[in-house]
């Protein structure tokens, strides 16, 4: 079970960092990116903490549709400026 | 380990409410806050490393070898109300640009 | 200057989180908890297992145990899908075209890739009581092959009403599942249907139905967010 010690501090670490770039972003589209990149780093948390149901859950709805939502959002509002 | 980093992860969420002026970036930053909270959530049921996931095999007995299933249960049905509640939030942001033609706030409080 | 300022206040809450929590009575430390002084040891207790007759024990906290906060949940979702609508729909609205032209390549391909997606949303849905997964990531599957759709095809428009009467249909039907455990049992949500061995397909009474018709709801109430989304007003393009 040591590798699964290394594991969740690296995991730890990473959510952290890529929450704070999700956060101070300049970009929206960056910003929604990382989020969706959260999402798949918490499906690894929620493996390692024995949660298989959740975890399938959050990869197709956390980093599928919500980044879809967000990014149709963005791109629609592209669309008005160039107008 | 991970209940320090989600704990923080919450914090950071609500560090991002602070400072953030655009609403898709006040947006993002409930996101994260709510990943926090699941993963909080999730790491008060883990009973420590030996223990499987709640799936009973016929090859098993029942004894207390799980971790906790009830939070599994309501962090499961809670993801699914977190992208209808997103939704609405987009929603809502998209016709705010309607009106304001613009996402942060300041500029909006101008225009008005 | 504004910004330290917020980062030392909410290290400085999570700290304080930390050290309310570090190891009192009421909250252990992590990974040493005790299933036995909490309620989920009564979950765990073999014989409210066999009563139920779910392998998946999640999924027998979901529909069996707390079929009725599902309910609201479900509920809850319906609410935002209808709030969703009510912001973004209108009466004449057309597609968001975007930028590239799919070609034809892309369009077969995505049908049968289509096929692949609902397939297994659907076996994921069926043995919700046997293995990880069951109707709430099967129905966003479902509602994510009809964005693949969305996104293959630039003249693609979901049949909306159609959906509308699913999502109706399936939530109606969740209700009066329940209100057969009336007649046929003591209570609302009553497991009345025969259990069966554990681990069989067909076992855990009316599980399995329930979770079909929550992934159908699922999925079609996320597929009309997602339609509204890609859809907006005609008139002011013109």
């Amino acid at each position: 079970m040591i590798f699964f010690d290394y594991l969740s501090i690296v995991v730890s670490v990473l959510l952290l960092v890529i929450a704070f770039f999700a956060i101070n972003s300049k970009k929206l589209i960056n910003s929604v990116l990382f989020l969706s990149a959260l999402s798949m780093v918490a499906v690894v948390a929620f493996i390692i903490m024995r949660a298989p149901d959740v975890a399938i859950t959050e990869a197709v709805i956390g980093s599928g549709l919500v980044t879809a939502l967000f990014v149709f959002t963005l791109l629609s509002v592209k669309r008005r400026e160039l107008k | 380990m991970i209940q320090y980093a989600s704990i923080f992860l919450f914090v950071l969420g609500l560090y991002g409410l602070f400072i953030n002026k655009n609403v898709i970036k006040l947006i993002v930053s409930l996101n994260v806050m709510e990943i926090g909270l699941f993963i909080f959530i999730i790491s008060i049921g883990y009973v420590g490393d030996d223990a499987l996931a709640p799936i009973i095999s016929s090859t098993q007995d029942l004894a207390l070898i799980y971790v906790d299933p009830l939070p599994q249960a309501l962090v499961l049905t809670a993801i699914v109300i977190g992208v209808g509640t997103t939704a609405l939030a987009l929603a809502l942001a998209k016709s705010i640009y309607n009106t304001y033609h613009t996402f942060d706030l300041d500029e909006m409080e101008e225009s008005a | 200057m504004k910004k330290l300022f917020g980062l030392l206040i909410t290290f400085a809450l999570g700290l304080v989180i930390i050290l309310a929590l570090d190891n009192t009575v009421n909250f252990p430390r992590f990974g040493e908890v005790n299933l036995s002084e909490r309620i989920s040891g009564l979950y765990l207790s073999e014989t409210n297992v066999e009563e139920v007759g779910s392998a998946n024990l999640v999924t027998s906290i979901v529909l069996g145990f707390r079929t009725f906060d599902t309910l609201g949940e479900v509920t809850v979702l319906f609410i935002s899908s209808l709030g969703v609508a009510f912001i973004l729909g209108g009466t004449k609205q057309k597609r968001l075209d975007l930028k590239f032209k799919p070609n034809f390549m892309l369009r077969v391909g995505s049908n049968i890739l289509l096929v692949i997606i609902l397939i297994t949303s659907f076996y994921i849905i069926l043995h919700g009581h046997l293995s990880p997964g069951g109707g709430f990531p099967g129905g966003a599957m479902i509602a994510s092959s009809v964005l693949l759709l969305y996104l293959a095809d630039d003249r693609f428009r979901s049949n909306i009403k159609g959906f509308k009467v699913l999502e109706g249909v399936a939530g109606s039907l969740f209700v009066v599942i329940g209100l057969l455990g009336l007649v046929f049992a003591t209570a609302f949500f009553a497991n009345y249907l025969p259990t069966g061995i554990i681990g069989n397909l067909l076992s855990a009474g009316i599980i399995p139905i329930l979770y079909v018709l929550v992934g159908l709801k699922v999925g079609s109430e996320i597929a009309g967010i997602i339609d509204n989304f890609l859809t907006e007003e005609e008139e002011e393009i013109a």
